[in-house]
């Protein structure tokens, strides 16, 4: 992780220097453990400040939304996706953008480790290998397997190395393939579930939801310059914690984003309550991969399929 | 004021005799971390956690509360009268609440309890309730209480104040409510020479925190400094900002709310949810017009309400008590002890501050 942070900064300083960009958006070290903040360089100085390691899980796609300078991104897999999703969204244009690409082996998952122990984590190291993490805070230290406190949209990836980019910092990371992992079982026992089963499964996941709205604000795709939940003519949706109102707006969100999203996990990283947000936005992913034969982010020249129409739409309903 | 020992064994006899005459609310474990909830009859707090992961101003201060009533059907004689609903005002014991959520009890009153406005709702609730406060042996790493207007043995807002001692909790009555409560569960051992052992276990906990804010400067600032110190403290920390209301939603501090009103059919509610100063809408005026329209001047407005606007008006001190929930969970990594020594560290004259981000 040190020589993938040595190179962001010196990237980020090349093209600061050369006046490529006007800034460089990346990561600098959090103040607490496992929570790197997102941070933007304008100068040259200001690179030094720079970091890679496996807490960089927040979107920076998020980060360049309607943005006019010049802007040089710290870029992984998905990172990379959401910005190929914002340019054929028009939400930031192409040449705006130098990508520098990180090939990710996956973020660790800070709620998972959170729970696993007993106190308040005081530091996270990884190996320099990629192979361990410890954790340590007042009387414990623990060292776990890298792969098994990865966030599981990480640990499902299949596009780990970034899909877009001016240039990659490192060689590309081997990708995980079907074959490895099955990327929707966790879709799969929910659909396999009974009506009654899959209410009491949404009631439990959202009963914690204290409507912070840290989900929305975390994903790339919520840039809606007013969000329906904000909507105040008309309203559309109560503003309480009744249960009813918290369905609709994790479930209308969840749609909004389905064909758009690309399993960055961000919006489960954010929860402060520990919400598998997930667990909507993968089966609308995996519907858009099942009907449309569609992932989200890998291409900036087709628009998603729930975003266009066809006149030749096999459907009939649409004729 | 006294102390009484109540021998852990014996603990759950006392908390069981108060059922009848209080309805307790605890922290207790659900899922992977402790929240303050209503107890069931037979339930017990959990004593030995470290703290909840939301604070315990919904205790008194729900997210959502129900104000009025009101008819809409206009058959009906009370038609378009609001009525406020009949609520459960009955006596009620939060056992086990961190002196710092306690604290901020008194920090929210200063807004709810005034000469010229009362606050019904809030106040109604602060009566009803005695506090059972459990000292913090083992202050986390994210604490900076002691340099706030708390600490992890502060006893001021709290009315009995139990401190963990081996095979015993030493409580310290310091309230009529608190006698009254101990007197109802039974407790009236004396502790020997207990204040020196609460003192020595006191000094302990102050010792383990390690994290601190510094304050002494921010009375002397200038608000409009402050205010426009854009370049040297606010463009940098509202870049990493989503303006998501984790932060005001998990302090214990925070008392801005929304007013609504909602229907279902031919009656409706008036209710209040808290609200968060983060989120555009908060400020948005009936023109359209919003005068906090950027997410600068929304992260500027929180951190000046807690730590200068606060601090000006009450002369008590900042906005904070020190849990040091937003710390650990803003997703973004905005921190209020960088911030506050920012602030605190302020030059105009060179515009910057003397701790780096």
């Amino acid at each position: 992780m040190t020589s993938y942070t040595d190179k962001i900064r010196e990237a980020s300083k090349r093209l600061l220097k050369e006046g490529t960009v006007d800034m460089v958006i990346g990561f600098a070290k959090g103040s607490v453990p496992m929570m790197n903040q997102p941070m933007h360089a304008v100068n040259q100085g200001d690179v030094d400040r720079f970091v890679w390691d496996g807490n960089c899980g927040i979107n920076l796609a998020n980060y360049v939304t309607g943005r006019t300078e010049r802007i040089g991104i710290v870029a992984k897999g998905c990172d990379s996706r959401n910005l190929a999703v914002h340019i054929v969204e028009n939400k930031i244009k192409r040449d705006q953008l130098y990508i520098i690409g990180v090939p990710c082996t996956g973020m660790i998952d800070r709620h998972r480790l959170t729970a696993a122990v007993n106190g308040e984590i005081e530091s996270v190291t990884e190996d320099e290998a990629g192979k361990t993490v410890t954790v340590s805070g007042d009387g414990f230290s623990e060292t776990f397997n890298r792969p098994e406190v990865l966030q599981e949209n990480c640990a499902l990836c299949m596009h780990r190395n970034p899909v877009i980019y001016d240039e990659r910092i490192a060689d590309e990371v081997p990708e995980q393939s079907d074959e490895d992992v099955d990327r929707y079982a966790a879709v799969k026992q929910i659909e396999a579930m009974s009506p009654e089963e899959k209410w009491a499964y949404f009631d439990d996941l959202l009963s914690d939801c204290i409507r912070c709205y840290a989900c929305r604000n975390a994903c790339p795709l919520c840039y809606c310059p007013t969000c329906f939940v904000d909507e105040s003519k008309p309203q559309w949706v109560g503003k309480s914690t009744e249960i009813p109102d918290v369905r609709i707006f994790h479930f209308l969100r969840a749609y909004h984003c389905a064909g758009r999203c690309t399993d960055c996990g961000a919006c489960v990283r954010s929860c402060p309550v520990g919400i598998n947000v997930r667990a909507m936005t993968k089966k609308l992913e995996k519907d858009c991969l099942e009907y449309f034969g569609w992932e989200a982010g890998l291409t900036t020249d087709q628009r998603p399929p729930l975003d266009t129409y066809k006149p030749d739409d096999p459907e009939q309903f649409i004729k | 004021m006294k102390v009484i020992q109540i021998d852990k064994s014996e603990l759950d006899a006392g908390l069981g005799k108060l059922e009848n005459a209080y309805r307790l609310i605890g922290p207790v474990k659900e899922k992977d971390y402790h929240a303050f909830k209503t107890l069931k009859t037979g339930e017990k707090p959990d004593l030995y956690y470290i703290n909840t992961r939301l604070s315990a101003r919904a205790v008194l201060y729900p997210q959502t509360e129900v104000m009025f009533e009101f008819s809409l059907d206009r058959t009906d004689e009370q038609y378009g009268i609001l009525k406020e609903p009949k609520k459960n005002d009955t006596p009620r014991a939060v056992i086990g609440i961190r002196p710092c959520d306690a604290d901020a009890y008194e920090v929210v009153r200063r807004n709810f309890d005034t000469p010229e406005y009362k606050d019904p709702y809030w106040l109604k609730n602060y009566e009803a309730t005695t506090l059972v406060g459990l000292a913090c042996s083992n202050p986390c790493p994210t604490c900076f209480c002691t340099s706030t207007v708390s600490g992890p043995f502060s006893d001021k807002n709290l009315d009995i104040m139990l401190v963990d001692n081996g095979d015993h909790f030493l409580a310290r009555v310091l309230t009529e409510k608190g006698e009254k409560l101990s007197e109802s569960a039974g407790w009236n051992s004396p502790a020997d020479n207990a204040d020196d052992a609460i003192e020595t276990l006191k000094d302990s906990a102050e010792s383990k925190i390690k994290s601190s804010v510094s304050t002494d400067n921010l009375a002397k600032q200038s608000l409009i400094d402050l205010y426009e110190a854009e370049s040297a403290i606010w463009e940098s920390e509202a870049f990493a900002c989503i303006n998501c209301g984790t932060c005001t939603h998990a302090c214990p501090t925070c008392w801005c709310f929304d007013v609504q009103d909602e229907t279902y059919g031919k009656s409706g509610v008036r209710m209040r949810i808290w609200d968060s100063c983060m989120y555009p809408i908060f400020s948005i005026h009936a023109s359209g017009h919003n005068p906090r329209g950027t997410k600068l001047a929304r992260v500027r407005q929180r951190f000046m309400h807690k730590l200068k606007y606060y601090v000006d008006k009450y002369e008590k001190g900042i906005q904070c008590t020190g849990c040091g929930r937003c710390v650990r969970l803003c997703p973004v990594n905005i921190d209020i002890r960088r911030i506050c020594n920012k602030m605190n560290s302020y030059d105009p004259e060179t515009c910057s501050c003397k701790v780096a981000s």
